[in-house]
């Protein structure tokens, strides 16, 4: 099974899915997203790297409208973002999204928590759901674990649910705000590995990550944020090897010391 | 003793009624609570208005007056119903604002990534509330409702003011009538209510020791 058979994505690869036009945000008087334009086409995997508090949850949340935005557009496969109620609703059921902390719903197996979505918002037979949501466990690894609950997994085997929540839902794009941050250390490669297939199979992956082993496998483009703007994009070979900006070499300097 | 056993049926009755109160303006406040609860943590910012205020009004005026309203004021304005469905309206709306902060609460004790997780897949502001948050904020729902629902028992007796004859009203008649037992029907009347109150109040504290385990 392939990403490009369920998702729909192979249909002009290339082509601009997600595009952000002079987005600006502000909490209260700190201007958190500043002039932010970013295309990011059909297939791609985007890096968004930056030191904490520089937007870079923001920017990712904005393109599901789990944060709103003040100023510019975004907009979804050619369609600006709908502001509220049910056609808000379908959008983000297109734009799959694996959090920090995973967020898997506490009172759901793994199985149900991820035909849930289906079930209620794809409106799909449960017996189908089931099926889905089998392939997708034994693909991040985690078939045998179907009837536990989220608190009886590791962190690893948790975010690895999560993403297979969200491949559930046939998503258009996925967006990953720091999917291994809140990890043990052994567990981040087995939620690396799961991505690194994601995007060799044509998932276009916004991914916020500081790990570089990732953004060099699997990135097509990094985006270096500092203080709510894209301070620099590049290709990742060329962003770590020779980073342009005073911010970006400062910043590299520091996790490369680690 | 003989008085309290010889009226045994009109203090049963009484009972009866008082039971018919409680569990009407029970279901009635639990779904409407539920209603304004979730209205209090809308994104619509004029729902979650509407909610804050009525429980606002609603929870710090005393009962007596929302009864007075429904028996005396809404007549005034061709709103004519028996006296026993006043009480039930009365008892509904008030205690609704009880269960209607219950269920807030509730919902905030769960974690914003739950509902966050749920609109991400595209859930709807109500399919979240209800397959996703109100599941998971039941244990801490359910211990306060019970107090609730407990403190409603004795407060359908204020409909005893208002031309119901539930348990109070009975034992008050009888009083009147044979005042020299008045003890006994004073006695038979806490021992009514005591049959659902402590019950009520034993299952609230062992619910509430298994949410303190389970936590
Ligand atoms: N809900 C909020 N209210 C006010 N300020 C916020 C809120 N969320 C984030 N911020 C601020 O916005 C800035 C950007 O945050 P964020 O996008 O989370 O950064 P990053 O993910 O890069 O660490 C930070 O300074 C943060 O403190
Ligand atoms: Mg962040």
């Amino acid at each position: 099974m392939t990403v490009t058979e369920q998702g729909g994505t192979e249909a002009a690869t290339g082509q601009p899915l997600v595009v952000l036009d002079g987005v600006n945000k502000w909490y209260g008087d700190l201007h958190v997203l500043q002039d932010i334009n970013l295309t990011i086409k059909r297939g791609e995997v985007v890096v968004v790297i930056g030191p904490s508090g520089s937007g870079k949850s923001t920017l990712c949340r904005a393109i599901n409208r789990l944060e709103t935005i003040q100023k510019g557009s975004i907009t979804l496969d050619g369609k600006p973002l709908p502001e509220e109620g049910k056609a808000l609703a379908a959008l983000r059921a297109d734009v799959g999204m694996v959090f920090q902390s995973f967020n898997l719903f506490a009172h759901k197996t793994i199985l149900q928590n991820v035909t849930l979505g289906p079930i209620k918002v794809r409106n799909m037979k449960k017996a189908e759901a089931q099926d889905r949501a089998k392939e997708l466990l034994d693909r991040v690894g985690i078939g045998h674990q179907a009837d536990k609950y989220p608190a009886q997994l590791s962190g690893g085997q948790q975010q690895r649910v999560a993403i297979a929540r969200a491949l559930a839902m046939n998503p258009k794009v996925m967006l990953f705000d720091e999917p291994t941050s809140a990890l043990d250390p052994e567990m981040i490669a087995e939620v690396l590995d799961v991505m690194v297939d994601l995007a060799k199979q044509g998932m276009t992956m916004v991914v916020v990550t500081h790990e570089m082993g990732f953004a060099r496998t699997a990135a097509d483009r990094v985006i270096f944020m500092a203080d709510g703007a894209i301070v620099e994009e590049n290709t990742p070979e060329e962003f770590f090897t020779n980073p342009q900006s005073d911010r970006a070499k400062d910043f590299l300097g520091k996790i490369l010391k680690h | 003793m003989d008085a309290l056993v010889d009226n045994l049926d009109l203090i049963l009755k009484g009972f009866w009624t008082t039971i018919q109160l409680t569990v009407v303006a029970s279901i009635a406040a639990l779904l409407l609570g539920t209603v304004l609860g979730t209205m209090r943590v809308s994104p619509i910012p004029p729902l979650r208005w509407l909610g804050a205020a009525y429980v606002e009004i609603v929870r710090n005026t005393p009962l007596t007056l929302v009864f007075f309203f429904m028996v005396f004021v809404a007549p005034q304005v061709d709103i004519v119903v028996e006296f026993k469905t006043s009480a039930y309206v009365a008892l509904s709306v008030y205690t609704a604002a009880f269960v209607c902060e219950a269920v807030r609460s509730g919902i905030n004790s769960v974690s914003t990534g739950q509902a966050e997780a749920a609109r991400a897949i595209g859930m709807t502001f109500s399919q979240s509330i209800s397959t996703v948050i109100l599941p998971q904020a039941m244990r801490s729902i359910i211990p306060p409702l019970i107090n609730i629902f407990v403190a409603l028992t004795k407060n359908t007796s204020v409909a005893a003011g208002f031309f119901v004859t539930e348990l109070f009203a009975s034992g008050r008649d009888l009083n009147l009538r044979h005042p020299s037992d008045g003890l006994w029907f004073l006695g038979g009347v806490a021992f009514f209510y005591l049959l659902i109150t402590i019950p009520a109040g034993i299952a609230a504290s062992q619910l509430e020791r298994k949410v303190a385990i389970a936590r």
